[in-house]
């Protein structure tokens, strides 16, 4: 029994000590990956340090998924991806869950458990190690952070996308861990919890942790982070303080999209792309006129 | 402009000054709240204790009915009495037929114990199976690892192996239905993720091939062996002993044991492979235990039993359908419910026709076939009740 024990339920890992603002959580040299043959990104280098938010953004394709799974561990990577001091490949999986947690963009479900339920799932690392009052109260608590108390007792699979990527955030934080890396965890939000879930996870990095977040959107980007790190064609293209990494010469070439950046009064960024015109072809007869006429009427 | 980014406060994030005359707009404010943890909605355990609680008197009541009934009758009291006698205690009846308490103890008890056991381990396996894969079409009769331990013990009958030693249709059925499991997960996972119809089609293609392995076998065997075939793929718990019933008890303690220890996991596992990774889980450990832990308890079940159908299937989603998904108590209800529901359909095997016996696994694909087709139905709106 002792050994079944042992087979099922390794001994229980030590909790990372916390991390004072400046220390260096997260320190990649050199990491390339490459998936099925394809090298998907090379050549980036960077460190992350407690108290920090960073941005990971780049064109679609450009690899900043493979980066922040190469970061989380889920990738074989060359290199060196180094997490409170050691190789994420040698952490154990049930150390690695105590020291990151990870937020991936597609967030289905097996079974219909309730949002309680889920949000519960990210205190299994903790198992063993804080007494349940401490996991229940971080639950509520994340549970009321994200806004999704009012519906914890709904199947996830009933939920909207926006309110499952709520929930599966909050699961995420849950976990109460040094690092946090999020992959976009604002794409299917509307403008109120994209700007919530932004000011939690800088806040977050505030209280003395690291989070990495991978965004679309350049202008949040700008806003809450610390420092950007842009992604293309495999590499880093440019990495530093958010005014100074998006140029508009920078977004425009990289993007191959004419894109405007204009400075607020206040420090923040105005990004814009270029919209396209109307070319004016010929619309189908019927559909054309009406239009026309509600175009002239304008 | 401060080229350095001035760390904005925390708690109120500062608004783009966009006002435009029409006055300036309110500042927002972080989510954020003095949790208690005491308002977290609580698990209905209330639920959870009445299923069980049903499930548990239902069988020892269903127990207690089906060594009742039979050719000879024997009033309930009689048969308490009978159990009393055997651990030493003075209650119930005393046995009026001459027979009666052999007729119990030899034939009925035996066959009893087996269908609890049968029962058990079947739908056990098809709730680990089912939250292995992610998937609640995952049985191992649905795909074919009962017909590959089938395919087996088949082996070991005509080879001449079954009749020397009462352990040759049990290592026979145990090595192809694990053989067949890791087949069938192989096959069917592809980026860490299992497509029902990949798995629904390995199914029948390994169902196929086992039907031909079978058919070649049956046509190869000797008349006596090919009838013990047939009688076998039938599923019967008919001519139970207590020999088949200690052989089988060690494998199903074993799986019955190991299903309950890694329950609790599989809920991580139905986040998908990245996420249950992330939340600390060694994955591949927990599904090859948890396939292994497929093959001993159907294997098990088959060897002295036969190919008994649906039970895997309908019990766990049966009891998914009363108390959720969570696998910590969804495997043992399942477990009970599964004996429950096989002590039942073997009374109903052996007593419907007066003088003769109904195979088993007819009896409970005749009742799960057409119930599926209305727990599908009546769930339809919702995915069939997991999405």
């Amino acid at each position: 029994m002792s050994l079944l024990r042992r087979f099922f339920r390794p001994r229980t890992p030590f909790a990372p000590a916390l991390y004072t603002v400046g220390d260096v959580v997260l320190e990649a040299e050199g990491v390339a990956v490459t998936l099925g043959g394809t090298r998907i990104i090379e050549q980036v280098d960077f460190s992350v340090r407690a108290g920090e938010i960073v941005s990971i953004i780049g064109p679609n394709g450009a690899g900043k998924s493979t980066l922040l799974g190469a970061l989380a561990g889920d990738h074989p990577y060359e290199g060196s991806i180094r997490l409170g001091g050691r190789e994420v490949g040698q952490w154990r999986n049930r150390e690695l869950a105590l020291r990151r947690a990870v937020l991936r963009q597609s967030n289905a479900i097996s079974f219909p458990f309730n949002v309680l339920d889920v949000v519960k799932m990210g205190r299994a690392p903790w198992r063993s190690i804080t007494p349940v009052e401490v996991d229940d109260r971080i639950i509520a608590e994340e549970l009321l952070r994200s806004d999704t108390f009012r519906f914890a007792e709904r199947t996830f699979t009933s939920l909207s996308g926006g309110e499952r990527a709520r929930v599966s955030l909050a699961r995420a934080m849950t976990q109460r861990v040094g690092l946090l890396l999020l992959d976009e965890p604002t794409a299917a939000l509307d403008i109120n919890y994209q700007e919530q879930v932004l000011a939690i996870a800088r806040r977050y990095a505030r209280q003395g942790n690291a989070v990495v977040i991978v965004l679309h959107d350049l202008a949040a980007a700008a806003a809450y982070s610390d420092r950007v790190i842009m992604i293309a064609e495999g590499g880093m293209r440019a990495h530093g303080d958010p005014i100074e990494v998006m140029t508009s010469e920078l977004l425009s070439d990289v993007y191959r999209h004419p894109v405007r950046v204009a400075h607020e009064a206040d420090g923040s960024l105005i990004i814009s792309p270029v919209r396209f015109a109307d070319e004016g072809a010929p619309l189908p007869t019927g559909l054309g006129a009406d239009l026309q006429t509600r175009k002239s009427e304008r | 402009m401060n080229p350095t980014h001035p760390p904005t406060s925390a708690e109120q994030p500062v608004l783009p000054d966009i006002d435009r005359g029409e006055g300036a707009l309110d500042l927002p404010r972080v989510l954020d709240f003095e949790a208690d943890p005491a308002s977290l909605p609580k698990p209905n355990r209330r639920k959870v204790v009445m299923l069980f609680l049903f499930l548990g008197v239902g069988l020892i009541a269903a127990s207690l009915f089906s060594a009742a009934l039979g050719q000879m009758q024997i009033p309930l009291v009689e048969v308490i009495g009978s159990l009393c006698r055997k651990v030493g205690l003075e209650c119930g009846a005393a046995p009026t037929h001459a027979l009666a308490d052999a007729a119990l103890w030899e034939v009925r008890f035996p066959r009893v114990a087996l269908a609890i056991l049968v029962g058990a381990a079947l739908s056990t396996a098809g709730a680990i199976m089912q939250g292995v894969f992610g998937n609640p079409l995952a049985d191992p009769g649905v795909i074919g690892v009962s017909s590959g331990a089938a395919v087996g013990a088949s082996l070991m009958i005509i080879t001449g192996f079954a009749a020397s030693s009462t352990f040759a249709i049990p290592v026979g059925a145990f090595v192809t239905g694990v053989a067949t499991s890791f087949l069938v997960y192989s096959i069917s996972r592809n980026r860490g993720r299992t497509q029902v119809i990949t798995l629904i089609l390995t199914g029948i293609a390994v169902n196929a091939f086992c039907g031909a392995a079978l058919a070649l076998m049956t046509f190869a065997a000797t008349t006596n062996q090919r009838e013990q075939i047939v009688f076998w793929q039938l599923g019967s718990l008919a001519g139970a002993l207590w020999d088949s019933v200690a052989t089988v008890v060690p494998l199903l303690v074993i799986g019955l044991v190991f299903a309950f220890l890694i329950a609790g996991k599989l809920d991580l596992l139905s986040l998908g492979d990245d996420a249950a990774r992330h939340l600390g889980l060694n994955i591949e450990r927990l599904r090859i235990g948890s396939i292994f832990v497929v093959a001993v308890l159907t294997a098990a079940a088959v060897a002295f039993a036969g190919v008994i159908g649906f039970v895997g299937l309908v019990v766990p989603h049966l009891i998914r359908m009363t108390i959720g998904p969570g696998h910590r108590v969804l495997v043992p209800a399942s477990a009970l419910g599964g004996a429950l529901l096989l002590v039942l359909a073997d009374t109903f095997a052996r007593t419907a026709v007066a003088y003769a016996e109904l195979p088993l696994g007819m009896i409970t694909a005749l009742i799960g076939g057409p119930f599926f087709f209305f727990l599908i139905k009546s769930s339809q709106n919702k995915g069939g009740g997991w999405s």
